[in-house]
């Protein structure tokens, strides 16, 4: 998977956890807790989402290389590469 | 009408969910009304017949005001011919550039549509009586919520799919800011509270459960806050001064813990829906309660029992952020516990100073009903369940 469809998935899976976010003003840079205030239950929600669609199972120690859309999608795409 | 908190003066009566001659059982849902914290579905109380629908759709009641008539078996009906029962207006006005599918024919139920949008139920039955896909509605409700205000202005042409979402849901915001003063106003000039505060380490129970998270795949992880909410259960359970409703004749110590969990709602403001029995929930299932409560609360599904039953009401602050919090009690209530957020700390164990993870607990408490000793037992019952995190 590129980055860019690892970002996609994730910015899709992200709005479906959090409905008032309006995808495009999502930054890259964007802290999913600090900036765009989820919660530790929405961030377990997103993780399970991302389980679900993309087979990916993140463990707890990773949630933060998943903090940004920038961080997710390098590492969603490294994850899927191995 | 039924109060679904002290806060709660009217409702609004939105959809009926029964009809007259329908039989119906104690935690049926019949009704559902829209009050200052979003739509609420009205459990009834008692087992028997519909006799009469007593009041129209759209009709604002204050509490106590008299819905419907129901018949326990073999009860006569009141002599008084009950108020008839307006048809829903039409759905007519749809405006011609919605391009709503056709009418279903009348002999079917309506069936909801747009499932995953966050509405109210009674949004969602009359934008499938009308044919209108909620995907094209803008909500005005909390978290952009679709309430049936806005469904019947799509109905209208007044709002058409594309149209850019508020910047903010100002007025059910503003309405859900009116009903938390209103219920922290009277918290604070009826109860005395008093506070008791005390760090708590955590470091046991937090890698226990890191550990036990390790092993299971996302969906059946048990968040830190699961663990503490049980623990105050269970404390809860244990210390009964701190468990229960201070009503006009005195405390009334509950049988059960039904813990109110507050959950912010993305945007702002608050509800604070009870978990019944808690005490006796394994985790995973209180964690399930958890996941089911907070998307409930946030989709503007929750019951009326959710919000009235709350025994003990616990807040917490989450993962990250401030170290402690000391809340106001939510009447009729007698205690609420705040939860800081955990930090890694210096920590005295066996002599020697160590990094721990720590978490201050606090509790608030009323005077009419405890005093310091039963508060300080509470926060030990807490302490004392957490370094057992098996256990729980």
């Amino acid at each position: 998977m590129t980055r860019e469809d690892a970002r996609i998935a994730f910015l899709e899976e992200l709005v479906k956890v959090a409905p008032d976010l309006d995808p495009g003003s999502i930054a890259d840079g964007d802290h999913i807790q600090a900036d765009l205030e989820l919660d530790s239950m929405d961030v377990l929600n997103l993780v399970a989402a991302l389980h679900e669609r993309l087979g990916v199972n993140i463990p707890e120690p990773d949630y933060v290389k998943i903090a940004t859309p920038a961080l997710a999608s390098v590492y969603l795409s490294q994850r899927l590469a191995g | 009408m039924p109060s679904l908190g002290a806060d709660m003066e009217a409702g609004t009566l939105v959809e009926w969910l029964v009809r007259p001659g329908d039989r119906v059982t104690r935690g049926d849902i019949v009704a559902v009304v829209e009050t200052q914290k979003g739509a609420i579905e009205i459990e009834i109380f008692e087992d028997g017949i519909v006799h009469s629908l007593d009041v129209e759709l759209g009709a604002r009641l204050p509490v106590g005001a008299q819905l419907a008539t129901i018949l326990s078996d073999g009860e006569a009906p009141p002599s008084a011919p009950a108020a008839p029962i307006p048809d829903t207006p039409s759905c007519a006005a749809v405006a011609p550039e919605m391009s709503a599918p056709p009418p279903r024919p009348d002999t079917t139920a309506p069936v909801p549509t747009g499932f995953g949008i966050a509405a109210s139920p009674a949004a969602r039955h009359r934008a499938a009586e009308c044919g209108l896909d909620l995907a094209g509605v803008t909500g005005r409700g909390p978290d952009g919520a679709i309430l049936l205000a806005d469904v019947e202005a799509a109905a209208t042409g007044g709002t058409t799919k594309g149209t850019p979402r508020p910047a903010a849901t100002s007025d059910a915001m503003a309405q859900m800011r009116k009903a938390i003063a209103a219920a922290m106003q009277r918290s604070k000039r009826e109860i005395p509270h008093f506070q008791l505060a005390q760090t708590i380490d955590i470091h046991t129970a937090s890698d226990w459960l890191a550990a036990r998270n390790a092993d299971v795949p996302p969906g059946e992880r048990i968040l830190l806050g699961t663990l503490f909410m049980k623990a105050a259960a269970v404390a809860a359970a244990n210390v009964k001064e701190m468990n229960g409703h201070y009503e006009a004749d005195g405390f009334r110590p509950a049988p059960g813990v039904n813990l109110g969990v507050a959950v912010a709602l993305r945007g702002g403001g608050l509800v604070a829906p009870a978990i019944p029995d808690a005490d006796r929930l394994p985790l995973p299932a209180l964690m399930a309660a958890m996941k089911d409560l907070v998307s409930r609360a946030r989709a503007m599904r929750l019951r009326s029992s959710e919000l009235t039953t709350g025994t003990l009401t616990v807040s917490s602050l989450g993962e990250t952020g401030a170290d402690a919090m000391s809340g106001i009690i939510f009447p009729p209530q007698v205690a609420l516990l705040g939860i800081g957020a955990p930090k890694l700390r210096p920590w005295v164990l066996d002599g020697t100073v160590v990094p721990r993870r720590l978490a201050t607990f606090t509790l608030s408490a009323d005077h009419r009903v405890s005093d310091g000793r039963q508060a300080n037992r509470f926060l030990a019952e807490i302490e004392t369940a957490l370094q057992h995190p098996e256990a729980l």
